[in-house]
């Protein structure tokens, strides 16, 4: 009954969506409030249809209903409930329903806000945010059905169809294939939500951007009724860049965060374009400048959340011809080509209207940096969309198959990555409108100062390798220069209103939290490049086979291996486990238990055994589960330091997020 | 006694022969051990190779048994004294150019190196030449138009210019 629920309602919610685009089009076109009206209701109906339709999903995968070919290939009987339900989101039929709710959820949220002043934007803000939703919905039910059920066909051939096939019996498995055990990690639970929520907030300010094109109401009000969802979109994708980072880093056992693989990449271009139009924006709120360059961002950021989702769910990333012959792989191509040229059409039509009333006047000003900014951002969305689409180019043009892996991408963004670190210490000294050497020189010497000692303090201690010197010194450079922004502004205050500095301090990031906020963000970045420049600098490995009681030394460690037990798990895993004590500098330190867990199917899951400290990391993976005993077991050692900061800057950016982003009265 | 002394002599000079053989005999494979090469420079060169199976997985983590053969065959070539370059060149050979961490800089894979910086200079140079273009234009004249914006952004940022006002008095 649920079975035919669920998959009811879906196919009811796109036909109340379509009839939401095919109203607010009529009411556009005839000039009808009503219909305008009647579209946005049924734009707020989708919300609760589409969370029976999860409900409903939810239900079936918690109960077991693995004649449901969506439920028997994500969940087993020996899952715990909550892996039950987060299997939603483990499979491509799930994931797209994620899609399909959380963009409901931010559609009728959108249309819940008062209109009064933007009521001519609001047909077109429905159109697009319906025909993206509508667009989702008719993937899932005619080409990624999660109601499928499986039928046994006359010759004895299982077949997945949502309608009884002529001759065929229907098929009730006792149990299913179970969740990837590679998904079934905090992390990696909550990862897929946060950065869905990432891609589909992005869908809102899209919408105005179109809607402003479409109406010819190009002035600001578009950026500022979207800033609050491009911040959302960006912290919620912010989140699960960095929650993937940690899932791959306690997981994937490959002692590493980030391994510039295209999945990854394909989260990260929206991040870039996002990130670059944040910026941006504020130079057209300020001085109205890059009204145009704003434009082509929103829509590039919407084409890569797309492009995303399509690079992760069409199959193309293992062969240009899997996509080809996958389902929704050229009906999202389809997609994503006739927005972006449609929103490119627009663009070019309203062009003129965009032109910038006032123009820039100094190479140093904060708007010149900023566009710099944008240029470097856009330089590695470059990189990265190159390397993932040239393995595709490669293997349609020649036949052959490359791999465009990390040595590529970390030495082409290296630089670009480091200019990025220098514009955040430099442009936020530079003023609006003209800028020179000499006032940004004597806002930035002091600052610029005590970064100049970093490098001298590090070679001191022994440091020489010149990319990390440099990296460290530009990490000290904005810190300096965010704290001494933070110190001057706070001095100001004191000394006008007489305030206590603490007082003073407070009431400061208090009354331009944007700005402020801005700083921490800026900070939490270069404490996570800490990490970053730690572990790709100077991280060392070594793999050895042990015998219980061996001993390895690694970076001042000294790791023993005590001992091994092996043993079945109540889940039905297989359980290889290690025991090793870490000493440094002779003293113990820790106990730590890298472990291998293999699953029924023989999925195998490395955790790995980790001392982690805010100096370093001592990352221990137990490599293989196979021919292990007492007299030989193979272990892979790492030491990554100042991995910690990469963590921990992703807690400060939160931080700075929340500061920046709390609801201001506008002239407060 | 000369015979017993012979016979013991015969027996001390038979054992140390046989030590003697024995041990040489043992050298080999002494030898052929500290000649086997270490998981460590096995997994330097397999970080820089891709199993056409395992997408995007660096052979020297990747937990497949395919991988687990190909590091074995890599230990294998070491111990017959070919280079990095040579073994690297051989699986090239056998599965193509996508086993290297980054196609080969030759033919039609110098896109994949000329493309990025190629667009990004272009970028750079819009982006100069657009400057240089708004500079120009902000010499002339400024229209009323542009005034009143550089009003209202003035006022949006009222905040930061007493800020910076109240900097000055300090001073």
């Amino acid at each position: 009954m649920f079975i035919d629920f669920g998959f009811g309602i879906l196919v009811l919610t796109l036909a109340v969506t379509l009839f939401s685009i095919a109203a607010a089009l009529y009411g556009f076109y005839t000039g009808s409030p009503r219909w305008v009206e009647s579209a946005r209701r049924a734009m707020q109906l989708t919300f609760p249809l589409i969370t029976l339709v999860a409900l409903a999903l939810i239900y079936l995968l918690v109960s077991g209903h693995y004649e449901v070919q969506f439920v028997y290939s994500v969940t087993s009987n020996e899952m715990p409930l909550y892996l039950k339900i987060t299997a939603l989101w483990g499979g491509q039929e799930g994931s797209l329903i994620l899609w399909a709710w959380l963009l409901a959820v931010f559609t009728s949220a959108v249309t819940l806000r008062k209109w009064d002043r933007d009521q001519e934007l609001l047909p077109w803000v429905i159109i697009v945010t319906a025909i993206t939703l509508a667009f989702f919905l008719a993937l899932v039910i005619f080409f990624e059905n999660p109601f499928a059920r499986w039928w046994i066909l006359p010759d004895n051939t299982p077949v997945a169809a949502m309608f009884q096939p002529s001759g065929a019996v229907p098929a009730f498995p006792n149990n299913g294939e179970g969740l990837n055990p590679l998904l079934r990690h905090p992390g990696m639970i909550i990862h897929p939500p946060m950065l869905y929520l990432g891609f589909v907030a992005f869908v809102i300010p899209y919408a105005f951007a179109i809607a402003a094109l479409v109406t010819g109401r190009t002035d600001d009000r578009w950026l500022r009724l979207t800033r609050r969802w491009t911040l959302i979109a960006w912290l919620f994708l912010s989140i699960g860049l960095v929650l993937g980072a940690r899932w791959a880093y306690d997981v994937l056992g490959w002692g590493g965060y980030w391994g510039w693989d295209p999945v990854e990449i394909a989260a990260f271009m929206p991040w870039l374009t996002g990130t670059a139009f944040l910026h941006s924006v504020m130079i057209q709120e300020k001085r109205g400048l890059f009204k145009q360059w704003n434009m082509i961002l929103v829509i590039l950021t919407y084409s890569l959340v797309l492009f995303g989702t399509f690079l992760t769910r069409s199959g193309v990333l293992s062969s240009v011809h899997a996509f080809a012959q996958s389902a929704i792989g050229p009906m999202f191509f389809s997609f994503i080509g006739v927005t972006f040229i449609t929103s490119l059409v627009l663009l070019f039509h309203r062009w003129k209207d965009l032109t910038a009333t006032i123009e820039m006047k100094s190479m140093l000003s904060r708007e010149a940096l900023f566009l710099l900014n944008n240029l470097l951002f856009i330089g590695v969305l470059i990189i990265c969309f190159w390397g993932v689409v040239s393995p595709l180019i490669s293997e349609l043009a020649t036949g052959q198959k490359i791999t465009v892996g990390p040595p590529f991408y970390e030495r082409a963004t290296s630089p670009l990555w480091g200019a990025l670190m220098l514009l955040m210490g430099v442009a936020p000294l530079s003023a609006w409108g003209k800028s020179t050497f000499t006032t940004l020189g004597k806002a930035l010497w002091k600052p610029a100062l005590l970064a100049a000692l970093t490098p001298l303090m590090l070679a001191a201690l022994g440091m020489r390798n010149w990319v990390a010197l440099l990296g460290f010194t530009l990490v000290a450079l904005v810190i300096f220069v965010s704290l001494h922004e933070y110190w001057r502004g706070a001095r100001a205050r004191q000394k006008a209103q007489g305030e206590g500095f603490l007082t003073a301090l407070a009431r400061l990031a208090a009354r331009n939290r944007r700005r402020y906020g801005g700083y921490i963000i800026h900070i939490s970045m270069v404490i996570m490049a800490i990490g970053i420049l730690g572990i790709e600098i100077f991280q060392t490995e070594t793999q050895r086979n042990m015998a219980i009681g061996d001993q390895v030394e690694l970076a001042g460690y000294t790791v023993r291996y005590d001992s091994l037990a092996q043993f079945p798990y109540s889940d039905g895993r297989f359980v290889t486990r290690a025991v090793m004590s870490v000493f440094k500098a002779g003293e113990f330190v820790d106990e730590i238990y890298p472990r291998y867990d293999l699953y029924p199917g023989g999925q195998p899951m490395t955790i790995p055994g980790v001392r982690s400290t805010l100096v370093d990391d001592l990352y221990v993976v137990l490599v293989n589960w196979e021919n292990v005993s007492a007299t030989q077991t193979p272990f892979k050692i790492y030491h990554n330091p100042l991995v910690n900061w990469l963590w921990i800057g992703s807690g400060i950016f939160i931080l700075g997020y929340l500061l920046a982003a709390w609801p201001q009265k506008e002239n407060g | 006694m000369d015979k017993k002394r012979l016979r013991i002599s015969i027996f001390v000079l038979l054992f140390l022969g046989l030590s003697f053989l024995f041990s040489a005999v043992q050298v080999p494979p002494a030898l052929a051990q500290e000649a086997t090469p270490s998981d460590d420079e096995v997994n330097a060169i397999a970080r820089q190779l891709y199993c056409p199976v395992c997408e995007n997985t660096p052979l020297d983590v990747c937990p497949t048994e395919a991988c687990r053969q190909w590091r074995d065959l890599i230990r294998q070539m070491l111990a017959e004294g070919r280079t990095e370059d040579e073994i690297k060149q051989y699986f090239v050979d056998n599965y193509g150019a996508r086993v290297l961490a980054e196609p080969p800089r030759s033919g039609f894979f110098w896109l994949v190196y000329i493309v990025p910086p190629a667009a990004i200079l272009a970028a750079a140079f819009f982006f100069i030449r657009a400057f240089r273009t708004w500079k120009q234009m902000a010499r002339e004249p400024a229209g009323g138009s542009a005034a009143s914006d550089g009003e209202a952004s003035q006022t949006r940022d009222d905040y930061a210019a007493r800020l910076e006002a109240e900097l000055e008095k300090r001073k």
